[in-house]
């Protein structure tokens, strides 16, 4: 299980991007993180992974203290981030370098199977799409079996129509072993089309707002018209979210009400 | 001075175009025959001039005879010797100035209070022009083979500095995080991000390096030399023979393209991914 404690960030440049956030995930549950831009989803996924510490508060995994990269957890940025010297099976590859090489042959061949890419192992990062780019990253964040997955915007420079597709994809990947996925979105139909559960954030310092879960089994149908209620929730928690003078669902704790009981 | 002009920008190939296509096999080659057509007409037009009695090419000897000098020098051994001597030179400070330039701008580029340590001082001596450096390495080094290397050595220095700190310093912090997300240690981020990161600007600081290190060779030889292909130039000034000083310049040129172009091939399988790279090729 991953659990996020009352984590917060301070830049140090003074920005308050982060205040107290606090979330339980079970293993293998998607979450889907909406908010409006600059509201501290980015800062939130960065502290899970370990790239940045958190100013206060704790992110655990498995009862582990999370302060730094970790091996069970993997992300996919926004853009591919492939390493354009390396062919297309070796970025695959990339996390792989400590096993046998026939071994990690052979998981690489899979994974190319898998994200429908194996005419390309030996492509050029620069030869692809965007969209083949992202499954290439995908499955580079995959192959060495994160328990945690975090995805920051990962469609959100594709096309709609090749977004769709990732989706599809994505869920059919996380199929396979069923790892946690924590995605990062602006997209409500990208939101309630993946997720277990939608937290909604609110800016100015960023912070939990609202969770809506997503009662609906898959595979969803996204014109039947209970997709189209969540999505119409998703929206007014959004909406709300942007209001200064909405009280948060989530802050029935402020710091002081904790010790008066 | 063809070597030089020709040695890339020292910033890295911007961005290729994805739209342009693989330029076809023709069009590869007629390329630089195109480039070849103005100075053959030159040389042939000039040939002709002096062959009808035009000119006595004296001053300006046609190309016949610039390569009939050069045949001379050849078969006396003459030739062999001097490009030897130059060759032996420029390989040596080539060799030191990249040695010092590589670490020295590895360190700054890598580690900032380096930078801010050394980076200032280099940068001042680098606003000298190098040449004026050549009275004090006579004094300090003597009139001999230490004070060429060294003038060389320097010309290098500064070009392979600059590249590898620069293009250290321009790794794109996105490409590091992915290192670090898959928990690369010190060494490994090193070899696996780094050094693939930074190699096409360091080749491009290597070729033009090795562009000023026959500049200054030139400088090194005319100063003070019993031999080598400088000495050629002011040999042929002061016993009022054109024909070699022509000689020894196409010699400069020749040699200057091809160890240019063996830097190119050597690279060329480690850039293989680097589509800008193939395409610059051609220009
Ligand atoms: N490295 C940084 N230094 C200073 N401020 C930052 C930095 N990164 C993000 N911020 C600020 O923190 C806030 C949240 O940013 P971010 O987490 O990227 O938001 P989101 O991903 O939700 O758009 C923004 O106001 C942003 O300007
Ligand atoms: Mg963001």
């Amino acid at each position: 299980m991953l659990a996020l404690d009352r984590v917060s960030k301070t830049y140090p440049n003074g920005v308050q991007a982060l205040s107290r956030f606090s979330a339980e995930i079970r293993l293998g549950e998607i979450i889907a993180i909406i908010g409006g831009s600059g509201c501290g989803k980015s800062t939130l996924l960065r502290a899970i992974a370990g790239l940045d510490r958190a100013s206060a508060g704790t992110v655990t995994l498995d009862n582990e203290a999370i302060v730094s990269p970790h091996a069970k957890i993997g992300i996919i940025f926004q853009e591919p981030r492939l390493l354009p010297w390396l062919s297309v099976a070796d970025n695959i590859g990339f996390g792989l370098a400590d096993l046998p090489a026939a071994e990690r042959r052979e998981k690489v061949a899979r994974a190319l199977e898998r994200v429908g890419l194996a005419e390309k192992a030996q492509a050029w990062p620069r030869e692809l799409s965007g969209g083949q780019a992202q499954r290439v990253a995908i499955a580079r964040a995959l192959v060495p079996q994160p328990e945690v997955l975090l995805l920051d915007e990962p469609f959100s420079a594709l096309d709609a129509f090749t977004r769709r597709d990732l989706q599809d994809h994505l869920l059919d990947l996380w199929a396979d072993t069923r790892p946690t996925l924590i995605l990062v979105t602006h997209d409500v139909d990208e939101a309630v089309v993946l997720a277990d559960r939608v937290l909604v954030m609110r800016p100015r310092p960023g912070r939990l707002f609202d969770q809506i879960e997503i009662n609906l089994g898959r595979p969803r149908d996204r014109n039947s018209p209970l997709f189209e209620n969540f999505k119409r929730s998703v929206l007014t928690s959004l909406d709300r979210s942007l209001d200064r003078n909405v009280p948060d669902r989530d802050a029935t704790q402020g710091p002081g009400q904790a010790m008066w009981w | 001075m063809a070597m030089i002009s020709d040695a890339p920008a020292l910033q890295q190939p911007s961005e290729p175009a994805e739209s342009a296509a693989a330029p076809s096999r023709m069009a590869r080659y007629a390329r630089p025959i195109l480039g070849l057509l103005l100075p053959l007409a030159l040389a042939l037009g000039w040939e002709l001039v002096v062959w009808l009695g035009w000119s006595n090419g004296r001053l300006v000897p046609p190309p016949s005879r610039v390569f009939a000098t050069i045949a001379e020098l050849a078969r006396s051994g003459e030739l062999v010797r001097h490009v030897i001597a130059t060759l032996w030179r420029v390989g040596l400070g080539f060799a030191f100035g990249v040695i010092a330039g590589t670490m020295l701008g590895a360190v700054s580029g890598y580690w900032s209070l380096a930078r801010r340590l050394l980076d200032p001082t280099v940068q001042a001596l680098r606003a000298i022009p190098s040449l004026a450096w050549v009275p004090l390495f006579i004094l300090w080094l003597g009139i001999f083979e230490t004070s060429k290397v060294a003038l060389i050595a320097v010309g290098v220095f500064f070009p392979v500095y600059l590249g590898v700190m620069g293009a250290i310093l321009s790794v794109d912090r996105k490409i590091v995080e992915v290192g670090r997300t898959f928990r690369l240690s010190g060494p490994a981020m090193i070899r696996r991000i780094l050094l693939p990161a930074v190699l096409p600007a360091y080749v491009v600081s290597l070729r033009v390096g090795l562009g000023l290190g026959w500049m200054f060779v030139v400088a090194a030889e005319l100063i003070g030399a019993s031999e080598g292909l400088g000495y050629l130039l002011l040999d042929g000034q002061q016993l009022g023979k054109p024909a070699q000083i022509l000689a020894a310049i196409v010699i400069f040129a020749i040699l200057g393209k091809l160890t240019d172009w063996l830097i190119e091939v050597a690279a060329a399988p480690f850039l293989r991914w680097q589509d800008a790279f193939g395409r610059a090729k051609g220009a």
